[in-house]
Parts: structure tokens; sequence; C-alpha cells
């Protein structure tokens, strides 16, 4: 920790753009993130409208060439993954709240925490500065197997392959910065009084996350970097004329790729937790159970990597240990949506806006759940892989995770990190346009995926039996959801905005929450806390019996009744 | 039920089918339930004047039932499931029926190209047959098939088989299918291989026998090597080869 006591008002460079605050330093993340997503969604904008219309000019881009749409595709997947979802979930909510709910006054690494900044950032900028080099950006898909990444004879993009796996090695650097940091302050930094059942479900999801991403990238950067003097140095690490071997790649990337999906998946059903504990007024059903099952998830989303190369030409045997493995996980994870489930039991639920982000999470995600299935189980992957049966599929848990619960998180935590509150009306309005928006998109590709639509095809029209005026139609669905859901997103950026100086002024505790960080003024001061508070119970006391209020602060002192509470 | 998306034309092609309806049956029951049951929760405990909430901590051993019966039905569906997944994916992929016939499929950035063992039945003999984009097949029979690929990766899928195989480059992948249906079906590359991989498109056709042999007979000619893949069912197959000579 650092002990210091007193927190001068730091210059604006020092407060800004050189901070070392973690509060600063999450909402760097904050508008980075947001920023990239804005970029990641105009490119899905640029080839939904391709799909929908082959070959037309698309208002805003132009014709999009072949090459093009394997880049549009290539740095959508890539940004909205490692510049949307993993910044806006694990730094900028961790970094927000870590501190503030366990009750220290920063991270335990300040400058390590801005250095990791500093890094991603400049990863952003490479990733951008991609769109701009000779040859244009890197389009052999996210997942960017070689020999088609390795070589630029075959990807016709040589500048643009090494940019992009420079950036994503940036990328990873930086979250491992950000992650020892997460656990360390979570282990070390917690108010007296905090025992380990009394984090909040959020950070603790945080910091499994954050285990398993330093666990299972380090294989992933060795691989990029043998992929980077693959294509520079002319090494042969994945190159099959050369003793090396292409599926190397795919093992190392889907050892880290599959965990990954966890990584941003734990902190958003912690988000959600909270604010289904808050809105439902109620305590969470089964802590521990929720602790358990994170863990397990954790463990298993290890085993599980290959039943993405069910048809690579692994050996057939191996799928069948990877399908066992894969179902086994649903285990977990469908205990852990059955006790958020259960938590609105007896509760008093209120919806308001962050209540209804977290409610549309469980259904929306409960969807991309079961429909894991089809793909985790060899025999119909066979058929199903790559089709856009998979894109729905991961969309129905990504857009859940990276969309709805990073909403949820932001008009919950709005007023705590800006001092104002959110309008409510405008808020509904955006959550009911994203969801039908959303549900509009991604329905109709649960049916071009079984009709056998393949991904990453800029047109269907060599394929008889795809180009059907039925299937088009779909597509058509599809982008039409699109074009609902972007409008309303900017529905959301004015009312943050406008709120930002607008907006009524938010007291301390709003939405009457129980954890730390609604103790202190909103927004939060230069130190966090003025007094170090002292923890007396878990997080999630709401409707205790014998109390007059329903909601019981965890660093309240407990009325002395002869109780050992 | 897939059949109604896309058309079956193999032995295993409805075994992949049924399942898919398993699974969806399975999971579609229990996803059901689940919605339902919290969507009742939300409108049963929203909020009312005067209603306070409870004080359930979800550790007591009768309301960890809830959590506990569910968690076993999701074990005995697992098992359902993954005894269907393994049955059918030791069919497709992990035991061969002996071949009646061999083929080589090659793959390369943006084309599918075969060589058919000709009518001595053996690969690597003079009388070969070599076409690109096309592959011509006997209905009914057992066919093995070598993958391979001269560039990066490439998927060789035909979904009317329910059939898909990566083709990996110092690879030779074999796989078998037996077709069931005469007709004309697309064969798709399902990974991603660079410019031209939405038009690296092929067919396979499932021929009578007697439609095979004069196939062959015409393939015998010589005039049929100097003009690959000019067949008016497959007028695009060599549209990635195109691709693939302009490119820089």
């Amino acid at each position: 920790m650092s002990a210091t006591a007193v927190h001068a008002e730091p210059s604006f460079f020092r407060k800004y753009l050189w901070a070392t605050d973690h509060k600063v330093i999450a909402m760097q993340y904050f508008f980075t993130g947001m920023f990239m997503a804005l970029v990641g969604g105009f490119l899905a904008y640029v080839f939904r409208m391709q799909l929908a219309n082959p070959g037309q000019n698309v208002p805003g881009y132009g014709v999009v060439t072949p090459n093009e749409y394997n880049s549009l595709v290539t740095l959508h997947g890539t940004i909205m993954i490692f510049w949307v979802a993993m910044p806006m979930l694990i730094a900028a909510f961790g970094n927000f709240l870590i501190p503030l709910m366990i009750g220290c006054d920063d991270m335990a690494f300040p400058r390590i925490n801005r250095l990791s900044y500093q890094i991603f950032f400049l990863s952003a900028v490479v990733i951008l500065s991609s769109f701009f080099v000779p040859g244009g950006p890197f389009g052999g898909a996210w997942t960017a197997y070689p020999p088609l990444s390795a070589k630029g004879a075959y990807n016709l993009a040589p500048w643009g392959a090494s940019v992009w796996l420079l950036a994503v090695a940036l990328e990873f650097v930086a979250f491992l910065l950000g992650g020892i940091n997460f656990v360390v302050t979570t282990m070390n930094g917690r108010a007296p009084g905090m025992k380990m059942f009394d984090i909040p479900i959020v950070v603790w999801m945080i910091v499994v996350a954050s285990i398993i991403f330093m666990f299972s990238v380090g294989p992933l950067v060795a691989g990029a970097v043998m992929l980077l003097f693959d294509q520079l140095l002319g090494t042969g690490f994945y190159d099959p004329t050369r003793g090396g071997d292409p599926l190397l790649w795919q093992h190392l990337f889907w050892f880290f790729g599959h965990p990954e999906v966890y990584v941003v998946l734990l902190p958003a059903m912690g988000i959600v937790a909270d604010v289904l504990a808050v809105f439902a007024r109620k305590k969470l059903f089964g802590y521990r159970t929720i602790l358990y099952t994170t863990w397990a998830v954790g463990v298993l989303g290890f085993v599980v990597w290959a039943h993405h190369q069910f048809v690579a030409g692994i050996d057939p045997r191996m799928a069948n240990v990877f399908t066992v493995t894969t179902l086994i996980i649903s285990i977990p994870v469908t205990e852990m949506c059955f006790v958020y489930i259960a938590t609105l039991y007896g509760g008093s639920i209120r919806f308001t806006t962050p209540m209804l982000w977290a409610l549309a999470f469980i259904a929306e995600f409960l969807i991309g759940g079961v429909t894991g299935i089809f793909l985790g189980s060899s025999g119909t992957d066979i058929y199903l892989h790559d089709t856009y049966f998979v894109i729905a599929h991961f969309h129905y848990t990504f857009v859940p995770i990276a969309i709805i619960a990073v909403f949820a998180g932001i008009y919950y935590w709005y007023p705590k990190m800006f001092g104002r509150m959110l309008n409510e009306t405008w808020g509904k309005i955006h959550f009911w346009g994203s969801i039908v928006g959303f549900n509009l998109a991604f329905i109709p590709m649960f049916m071009t995926g079984l009709a056998g639509d393949p991904r990453r095809y800029f047109n269907y029209s060599q394929f008889a039996e795809q180009a059907t005026p039925a299937l088009q139609h779909l597509r058509m669905l599809s982008t039409g959801g699109l074009l609902i859901f972007i409008p309303f997103q900017f529905i959301f950026l004015i009312n943050f905005f406008w709120s930002l100086r607008h907006g009524k002024q938010a007291e301390m505790n709003p939405w009457h929450a129980n954890t730390l960080e609604w103790t202190v003024p909103s927004p939060p001061p230069h130190g966090n806390f003025a007094e170090m508070p002292t923890v007396y119970r878990g997080p999630y006391e709401y409707g205790a019996p014998g109390r007059a209020a329903d909601f019981w602060p965890q660093n309240e002192p407990a009325y002395n009744l002869g109780g050992d509470d | 039920m897939l059949e109604r998306f896309m058309t079956g034309a193999s032995t295993y092609s409805s075994s992949v089918d049924h399942l898919i309806f398993l699974i969806a049956a399975l999971v579609g029951f229990w996803l059901i339930v689940a919605e339902a049951f919290f969507f009742w929760l939300m409108f049963r405990y929203r909020y009312r004047e005067g209603r306070t909430s409870q004080y359930v901590t979800g550790e007591e051993k009768e309301l960890k039932r809830w959590i506990s019966v569910p968690h076993m039905l999701v074990i005995v569906c697992d098992i359902v499931i993954i005894v269907g997944a393994v049955k059918v994916w030791m069919n497709i992929k992990q035991t061969m029926p002996p071949a009646e016939q061999t083929v080589r499929i090659y793959a390369q950035q943006w084309a599918w190209s075969f060589v058919d063992p000709g009518p001595d039945g053996m690969l690597d003999t003079g009388d070969d047959v070599r076409t690109v984009g096309e592959l011509h097949v006997k209905v009914n029979t057992t066919y093995h098939f070598e993958l391979l690929s001269r560039d990066v990766l490439h998927s060789f899928c035909v979904p009317a088989f329910r059939l898909k195989q990566d083709a990996v480059p110092g690879r030779t992948i074999r796989g078998w299918f037996r077709a069931t249906r005469p007709g004309t079906y697309d064969i798709q590359c399902t990974q991603m291989c660079g410019m031209g991989h939405g038009v690296m498109a092929g067919r396979v056709i499932v021929e009578t026998p007697e439609q095979h042999a004069q196939w062959l007979q015409r393939a015998a000619n010589p005039a049929f090597a100097a003009q690959p893949a000019v067949s008016p069912s497959a007028p695009s197959a060599t549209q990635g080869a195109q691709l693939a000579e302009v490119r820089p």
C-alpha cells in the first residue's frame, strides 16, 4: 500500500495525463475503450451493410472490396475483444472499483498502473495505425492462423499483419501489469475487518479474471513473438516446409483464447451480481456458491480450448476429451446463472435502468450459454463450426458481457464516477432500443448458420445453396437489427455527456447500497477516504431482519446486541 | 429439423441432424423453463409500496435445493449430450468404413482441385483424372479422401454432407463420406484463407454409376485436360483461381 496520508491536489498534467490515481486511470481506460467501441461498431456497420447489399456503396465508407471486408471483420473482432471488452470490464471497472470497494486509497502499485495504461494507449495507437500502413490492415481473422498470417505473399498485408501482432502483444503487456495490481491490491489492501467472504463479488470476479489472464497469456505472448519472427526474420516456427507446424499456433492461441472468454465474462457477471443485489434489495443467493463456481469456471476454462479445433486436423480422439470438459464447464456456469435468478426470490425489485441492463444480461446470456452446447459437442460442431451459428452464439455471450453488463455498470456507478445522475427516461429508451436491435441482429444468424452460411464471406453469390432470396432476407434483417441498435447508442452518448454537466447532483449513496464506494463523496476525492473505513459485515446485507432501513452499509458499526454477527 | 435449412445427402447427415435436434430439445426445454421462472420472479417480486424484501442467504439447506436439483439435471443432460456427440463423432471422424474409392483433394488460394483415380481405381497412375472446382463421385459409394493444402489453411466443407475438415499444409488428412442422393452440392472453404476466401467455391457432383462412367469417358478425352472445370454447372469455380493470378 502507498501509505501516504496527505493527498495534495495535483496539477492538471499530473492529475489527468500523468496520473497515478486509480480513478483517473480508470477513466482513461474507460474513455479509450468507449472510443474504440465506436471504431469497432463502425467496422461492423460497414461489413453488415456489405452483406445486406453486396457490392453496393456503403454510406460513409464506399464500396467494400474482398480484401477490405476481411480486414473489417478481423479488426472488428480484435478491437472489440482486446480494446473494448478488456479495458472496459477489467481495467476501467477494476481500477475504479477495487480500491473504493475494499476501502483503500489507491492501487498497490500506482506507477505500474500508470505504465499499464500508457502501454495500453500505445497499443491502441498501433492497432489504429494499421489502417494507414501500405497494403492496408491485417485481414486474416482475429485468430491470425498461420501460414496465412505468417507470410505477406499469402495475406497481402505484410505491414498490417506485423503491426496487428505488435499491437496485440503490447496490449497483453498492459494487462499483465494491470492484472498483478488488481490481485495484489485486493489481497493486501482490504480495510480492516473485510474478510475473504466480505469482498464484493465484482471485486472477486475481476481478481479471478486477472489470475486467469496472467496464467493463460504467457504461452500466447511467446507464440506471438514466434509469429513475428516468422513474419520478419524468416524463421519457420509455423512453416511446415521447414519443420514447423501451423497447428502449434492454434493451440497457443486457444489456450489463451478460451480462458479469455472467462476473463471478460467474470467481471461482467460480477457487475451484474452487485447491481442485482442492490435493486432486488436482496442478499445474493449463496455468496459462497458464486465464489466456488467462479473458481471452478476459472480452472476448467484452461482445459477446454481445443473445442475450437475439432475439425482443425488434430487427432480425432482428442475431440472426445474436449467435448467432455466443455460440457462439464456448463455446470458451474449454469449454476451461477441459477444463483442469480434465485437472488430475485423474495426481493423487492426496483426496475431502474441499471437493473434492466443487469436482468437483460441474464436473459440474453442464457441464450448464449445454451447455444454453446451445440458447438461444444463435437458431433454437431462438424456442421456448425465456422458458420454464422458460431457468430450468433458468441455475440449472445459477448454482447451481454461487453455491452449489456458494461451498461449496467455505467448506469449504476455513473453517479459515483461523475457526481451526477444519468437521465432515467433516456436510459430506458436506450435500453429498449438496444435490446430490440441486438436480438433482431443476431437471431437471424442462428438461422443462416443452420442453413450453412460460412463466416467471413464478403458475399455468397458463388454458392448456389447460400445465394437464395430467403437467406438474403435474413441477412438483411440482421443488418436491420444493427441499424436499429446503432442510433440508440447515440442517445446514450448524449445522455452521458449532457449529464456530466446538467445531470441531477448525485448524493453520496443514491441507490442505498452497502459497499464502501458509496460511503465517500461522489465523485470520490483524491485518496478516496477521509478516514479509512473499517468493515463489519458482508456486502449484501439487504432486508436484514430487525432493522428499519433495508440496507446495512459494510462500514456501519454493529449495534451491540450481544450477538456475534 | 435441419433438413428444412439444408438438404442432407450423405449417410451421416441425418445422424448430425438428429444430434442437433436432441440438443435443441434438451437445452430448449430448460432454456424456456429458466427464462419463464426468471420472468415470473421478476413479476412476482416487483417493488410494491410497503413490501420489503426477505432476508434469504441461500446457504440454508432447503433453499440450496433450488441450486442442487438443477445442478443434477444439468449433469444428466450433459451426459446424454456427450454420449450422443461422441457417437456421431466416432462415426464421422474417428472410424473409417473400408473405402470403395479414394480421391485426393488439394486446397490452394483460392480454388479446389481434385484427383479422381480414374478407371483403374488407383491414385497416382496414368489414368488419374484431375479437375478444378468439381468433384465427381458415385452415389452410394464409400469414398475416402486425402486432403492436402498447397499454401495456407483451408477447410473442406460440404454442408449437404455435414462434412467439414480443415486442410493443413504439410499434412495429409484422411476422411470419408458416402453420398446418398444424386445431385450437385456446394463445396465451401470454411477457414479464412485470404482475399479470395469468399469465392473459394467448388461443387460435388453426385452421379449414378452410369453417369459417372460417362463422365470418366469424357474425361479420358485429351481435350478435357486442356479445359479444366468449364462445365456450365460450375461457372464460378475458377473465379478464385483467376483472382489468384491477378493478385500483385
